[in-house]
């Protein structure tokens, strides 16, 4: 991959509402290769989105976040991807990732009470014939995520004017 | 009492930051934003807090050695060769000091006789020129050009040298201009230096933070590593203004008296301090190599920013400032930085703070996050638009 797409790929992954024309003066390069470049990277699926980090701990509404260890048996010729795909299908579930270690998939999914989610694994996930056993966590809070804290810090105590 | 005070410590003028600052300070307004800071805006990382944690308790809170602790002189010692081709004996030639200050302060003590002349290129850091004086010094400030881009040239040191030069302050990358020496600038001042046998104190506090070549220490260059008092530290590379440590190279000669001022004045620097230096010379190449990626951001778009304004701003390749020219507005520094701070509550450093030939300019500190960065030149541009207006400058 191109420098220009490195260094537009690590702003961007902080600030996905970088301008164009701030990104050109940032990296020292033209506002026309850098729209460009952002263009290449969103049909190569490099760039799949630009979501918004939110803390929803400091929402009203309520949500339930869950994290699900999964324990399968791979099939023959697909591993583990097909049982994989039949996980991420459900419009609930936000991530699954393929995890070395004591189990199979890490699934996260979202619900708006721990009744849904806990329907969602009994009603849904745990039937599924490829998969052997699950268990759930439920996140309590949030510390950081992507890089954020979200726990509230003390302000900065710089001195205003020094040499 | 009569001669209550000493007189040479009377005779030196309090820093004009220190003016600025206060008035800052008085006006206690949270709308202020200031862009007058001379250290970085990031924590220092936390692999290195965490090291300093450790030391405390491990109980390691006694004195060190006076030169400081041999694992951290052997670190400085390594850096200083894979990163500047430089070689320094741990054991002779280094010493580890409270910040740069310290090793600047001491430095021209060891030199200095009575009416020894000391080369201070303005604009530059506060300290040069008092720490001469109090040395028993004699200053003789160059002033830096801006159509050089405040760089040093061969003609500006000869034309500054008399008989009685001992020592030339080379103080790149430089606060408050963000200006480097090449390394062929640097050649053309290890000549004149060399064939007119005159000291150089290096202070190289910024060398990890330069933007387009690499830094180069005029210490390594061929014959000058005897003459040459090197000034480095840790503040602003790893962020770690706070935990006061620098250190100094120089030849044993030198070194060594160096270190009796050091140790009946100071004994040794803070011992926490040195722990948490050890691991961010082995461990923290990483994280400087992240705050540079993000200075150089700033400074580009400070520069252009500046330069829409349709102020004269040079482009600078090291430190955290930008040091554009107001003179097309009419006004001096100072009264440009009192008005913004009245009108427009941001606080900048006028130029002057640095030495008479910073009158024209401002010091704009980008150890700020982009946001503040964009908050605050928004207000300066309506501010520069203003005083245009009312000049009927435009």
């Amino acid at each position: 991959m191109s420098e220009l797409k490195e260094k537009i790929l690590a702003i961007m992954e902080k600030n996905s509402k970088v301008s164009v024309a701030d990104l050109a003066v940032l990296l020292g390069d033209t506002e026309d290769n850098v729209s460009r470049a952002i263009y290449e990277m969103e049909q190569d699926k490099i760039i799949c989105g630009y979501h918004t980090l939110i803390n929803w701990n400091k929402v009203n509404n309520e949500k339930v976040i869950a994290m699900i260890e999964v324990r399968v048996t791979p099939q023959r010729g697909q591993g583990f991807d097909r049982i994989a795909e039949r996980i991420y299908n459900f419009s609930e579930v936000n991530s699954v990732y393929l995890i070395s270690g004591g189990f199979d998939l890490m699934v996260m999914l979202e619900g708006k009470t721990l009744q849904e989610v806990a329907m969602f694994v009994s009603d849904k996930l745990s039937p599924l014939d490829s998969v052997l056993s699950t268990a759930t966590h439920f996140v309590l809070k949030k510390y950081k995520e992507h890089g954020t804290i979200f726990v509230s810090q003390s302000p900065r105590e710089r001195m205003l004017i020094t040499p | 009492m009569k001669n209550l005070l000493a007189e040479r410590t009377v005779g030196i003028k309090p820093s004009g930051i220190r003016k600025f600052f206060d008035l800052v300070s008085e006006m206690d307004d949270p709308e202020v934003i200031s862009l007058g800071v001379g250290e970085p805006d990031f924590d220092t990382p936390w692999h290195i807090r965490e090291e300093g944690i450790y030391s405390l308790e491990r109980g390691r809170t006694f004195y060190t050695s006076n030169s400081g602790l041999k694992d951290l002189r052997n670190a400085i010692c390594d850096y200083l060769k894979r990163t500047y081709q430089v070689e320094y004996n741990p054991e002779t030639e280094v010493m580890v000091t409270v910040g740069g200050s310290e090793a600047i302060d001491i430095g021209l003590r060891a030199v200095l006789n009575p009416g020894d002349e000391v080369i201070i290129p303005q604009p530059s850091y506060v300290s040069y020129e008092p720490c001469t004086v109090l040395a028993g010094g004699k200053p003789v400030i160059l002033e830096l050009q801006e159509k050089n881009e405040f760089r040093l040239t061969k003609e500006e040191l000869l034309a500054a040298i008399t008989p009685k030069t001992k020592v030339l302050i080379l103080p790149f990358p430089n606060n408050p201009t963000g200006s480097v020496l090449r390394r062929e600038d640097l050649e053309d001042i290890a000549e004149v230096c060399i064939e007119k046998d005159i000291l150089v104190m290096s202070d190289e506090i910024y060398s990890e933070l330069t933007y387009g070549a690499k830094h180069v220490t005029i210490a390594s260059l061929p014959g000058m590593k005897e003459r040459t008092i090197l000034i480095n530290g840790f503040s602003k590379a790893y962020a770690m203004t706070g935990w006061r440590l620098g250190y100094t190279c120089a030849p044993h000669i030198i070194l060594e008296q160096m270190l009796k001022i050091h140790q009946f004045a100071i004994m040794c620097a803070p011992t926490t301090s040195q722990y948490a230096a050890v691991d961010a010379l082995k461990n923290g190449e990483k994280d400087v190599e992240e705050m540079r990626i993000s200075y150089n951001q700033r400074r580009r778009f400070l520069v252009h920013t500046f330069r829409k304004m349709g102020l004269k701003c040079f482009e600078p390749f090291g430190a955290f400032y930008v040091f554009p020219s107001i003179k097309e507005l009419e006004m001096t520094s100072d009264e440009f930085a009192m008005e913004l701070l009245n009108r427009e509550k941001v606080a900048v450093v006028p130029g002057t703070a640095f030495g008479a030939c910073g009158e024209g300019f401002l010091r704009i500190s980008y150890a700020y996050s982009l946001d503040e960065l964009k908050h605050a030149t928004d207000r300066i541009a309506r501010f520069v638009a203003e005083i245009r207006k009312e000049k009927g400058l435009i």
